[in-house]
């Protein structure tokens, strides 16, 4: 991270060389942000009129509002004028050549995590082209997305290639105007994933691979936007176990996701970001908004989150269940060690009737950490029949860390059904010495039990995430006990 | 195979082991037995290498090494098996993924070749059959749900994955009823061999009509104050461990 803080000591220290509107040649904006940063940022990416309008009403908003200080965090001021909001992708002169030139730590975490090796170099973020076609790869990907008819494309392209679709669902699930980090988000967004499935269409294949490859970089103020037209179905994974080199500290994200009449979207994300140091030094504040509406009757939303990585996690993958009978689900894993805090949770939103959502949530704290689990159960007044089930477990290693749970519910029918389970135990050293016992080493049984106590989470990941996910948590725990 | 030499054992400054000695060699069977608070359930966590107690004095010397020097999962490869007295839960982790886990740390500590998933299933139902339970047991989380019976019955399957050189048996007869202990003392029995060894720790003579010991030795306050044969074991039944503190203690201390 010292590399991070030194660049954006770096660009504090610049003097202000650019005009913003004349010069769009440059590559990186001088820290600041204005109505002309905005601009700049739409300039520099050949935007229509229409986008740099909401972009504009979304910064006018912002600065209006107040940051939240409800979550259960606590970080140093964030001075928003500090951060540089637009950096062009690096150019291959500046990333290592090849594997040799980069952090040996680096490489052997992806060793423990089992990372194909051609895809260590891509993470690692040595220059692509230096170590496979990557181009190639992509191009298999598409045609095969192309000839079912889907889309999948980066955000900028599609406001290009499909500009209709964008505008018509771009902040229709999140308003840019819906809390202050989605506000900052729909002002200056750098890129994203944009995918479109079309009526009936089940996508082919999943899109993460493909991810994997081509969504590095998308800079700190990702947007991402999946629709779902009606009977149609996709799989989404986003992020990778594999630890993320990024020079930003802050993330604050978007994801918006539409499900029309018996779609199903599944969106799994594996977070592991930066976590700073063992002393509580840098690391990611990921402060993310990511919300699905299921408009369509019997539409399906699904989120499954493994978050181990960041400094601070802000982030409630939430959904409106709108369509009669349409279904909302909530998978979580969050794990904090050392220094990190994460306020994480859902919300679900029952509007329509016989809607139903589940939420699973596993939290596991160790080291110093602080870990809350924070979620929402509302139960409109026309969501005649409407169930909700949730069961929230946390697991502590150690005696300093926190873990704590604040169940919202407001149920306004009384038609209703709601159940919340909650439970906290310790990681048992009795059941560290039966595994012991049978030959295992410390290591090996902690991450076997925290496993099992996860199993309800991985099991909805896809398989290969999964087994990935499971040593991503033996990993993210090394150490946690003595 | 295992010495014990005046082991003095104690916990948060409590005297619990209070100079054990005893030597069990290849192919026999003792049977430990002892009031409740006499010390035998500390016996066996110290020989499998439980956190928490102290070692005041003295040695455990296991085919030639420095037991007490080990840490618990090599004990565990080097062959000593315990079976818990109350048989941990872990939810989420199957039985089957555990034992493999396990049978394969030992292979690989022996240097031996790690089974496959189907060598493994093979095995690991030619174990469980004996001991009525279904192979869908592997399924299961460990000890999850599990009756008192059916604990104590995987404790067994366990051993027998894991072939032991030297198990220490925690009480394995409490809370089984008959039935269920003479399938877990079959299991035992079968598994009795002139390589391996068992101490068999328990409060009551029942177990010892079904798993003959060589050897009984009795536990009282911290130390091995009668060892005999069999028959010592049905005395103790006839006469109650009240016989031994109030008749044989008081002349230990007399010096009798």
């Amino acid at each position: 991270m010292s590399s991070a803080v030194e660049q954006i000591e770096g660009l504090t220290a610049q003097e202000y060389k650019y005009g913003f509107v004349t010069d769009i040649d440059q590559e990186t904006l001088p820290p600041g942000l204005t109505e002309d940063t905005v601009r700049f940022i739409s300039a520099k990416k050949e935007e229509p009129e229409w986008l740099l309008d909401w972009r504009l009403k979304a910064f006018r908003h912002w600065q209006g509002m107040t940051e939240p200080t409800w979550p259960n965090v606590s970080y140093p001021k964030i001075d928003y004028q500090s951060i540089s909001y637009y950096a062009a992708p690096k150019s291959a002169d500046d990333k290592p050549k090849s594997l040799d030139e980069v952090d040996p730590e680096l490489l052997a975490t992806y060793e423990k995590l089992g990372i194909p090796l051609e895809e260590r170099a891509v993470l690692a973020g040595v220059a692509v082209d230096a170590v496979f076609d990557s181009v190639s790869v992509a191009t298999t990907f598409r045609e095969k997305l192309a000839d079912a008819g889907v889309i999948f494309m980066s955000i900028s392209e599609a406001v290009r290639e499909h500009p209709e679709l964008v505008r018509k669902y771009l902040g229709s699930v999140v308003p840019p105007s819906d809390n202050f980090f989605a506000a900052l988000n729909s002002a200056v967004f750098s890129d994203g994933s944009f995918v479109f499935i079309p009526k009936g269409v089940t996508c082919p294949m999943e899109l993460s691979t493909y991810f994997r490859i081509n969504a590095m970089n998308t800079g700190q103020f990702e947007r991402t936007l999946i629709v779902a037209e009606d009977d149609s179905y996709v799989s989404y994974l986003e992020g990778c176990t594999a630890p993320m080199r990024d020079q930003n500290q802050l993330h604050a994200a978007v994801v918006e996701l539409v499900a029309l009449e018996n779609a199903r979207i599944k969106y799994s994300t594996v977070q592991n970001w930066y976590p700073g140091d063992k002393d509580g030094n840098g690391g990611i504040y990921n402060f993310v908004t990511k919300r699905g509406a299921c408009r369509g009757k019997r539409s399906k939303i699904s989120w499954t989150q493994v978050e181990t990585g960041s400094a601070i996690t802000w982030k409630y993958p939430s959904c409106i269940l709108i369509g009669d009978g349409s279904v909302g689900e909530f998978y979580s894993v969050a794990v904090t060690n050392n220094h990190q805090q994460a306020d994480t949770g859902t919300k679900m939103i029952h509007i329509g009737k016989d809607t139903t959502s589940t939420i699973v949530s596993k939290g596991i704290s160790a080291g110093v950490s602080n870990n809350s689990y924070r979620g929402l159960v509302k139960i409109m007044p026309k969501a005649e029949g409407a169930r909700n089930f949730s069961q929230c477990d946390s697991m502590l290693m150690g005696d300093r860390c926190g873990a704590h749970t604040f169940p919202y519910l407001e149920v306004r029918n009384k038609t209703a059904q709601v159940e919340h389970e909650a439970t906290t135990s310790k990681i048992g050293e009795d059941q560290i010495f039966y595994l012991n016992q049978r030959g295992i080493e410390t290591e090996d049984a902690v991450s076997m039990i925290v496993n099992g106590f996860c199993k309800e989470v991985f099991r909805e990941l896809p398989m290969e995430f999964a087994v990935e996910a499971q040593k991503l948590l033996g990993v993210s725990l090394e150490g946690s006990v003595g | 195979m295992l010495q014990i030499r005046n082991l003095h054992v104690s916990i948060d400054g409590q005297k619990i082991l209070r100079g054990i000695d005893l030597d069990v060699q290849p192919g026999t069977v003792h049977a430990v037995m002892g009031p409740n608070g006499s010390g035998k359930s500390t016996l066996a966590s110290v020989l499998a290498g439980r956190d928490g107690y102290e070692i005041e004095q003295g040695s455990v010397t296991y085919n030639g090494q420095d037991l007490l020097d080990m840490d618990p999962e090599i004990r565990a490869r080097e062959g000593v098996f315990l079976a818990f007295q109350y048989p941990v839960e872990v939810p989420g982790v199957t039985t089957m993924y555990f034992m493999r886990e396990a049978v394969n740390a030992v292979r690989k500590h022996r240097g031996e070749e790690e089974l496959s998933a189907g060598e493994f299933l093979k095995l690991a139902r030619e174990k469980i059959g004996p001991l009525g339970m279904e192979a869908d047991m592997l399924k299961r989380a460990i000890n999850e749900g599990f009756s008192g019976g059916e604990k104590k019955r995987s404790e067994i399957f366990q051993m027998a994955m894991l072939e032991p050189r030297l198990a220490v048996l925690d009480e394995t007869d409490s809370g089984l009823d008959i039935d269920a202990l003479k399938i877990v003392a079959d299991g035992v029995n079968s598994l009795r061999s002139a390589e391996r060894s068992f101490v068999v720790i328990t409060h009551y003579q029942r177990l010892l009509n079904y798993i003959v010991p060589d050897y009984v030795h009795v536990l009282s306050e911290g130390r091995i104050e009668l060892s005999g044969d069999k028959d010592l074991a049905l005395e103790l039944e006839s006469r109650g461990y009240g016989w031994i503190n109030d008749d044989v203690v008081p002349q230990a201390v007399a010096g009798v």
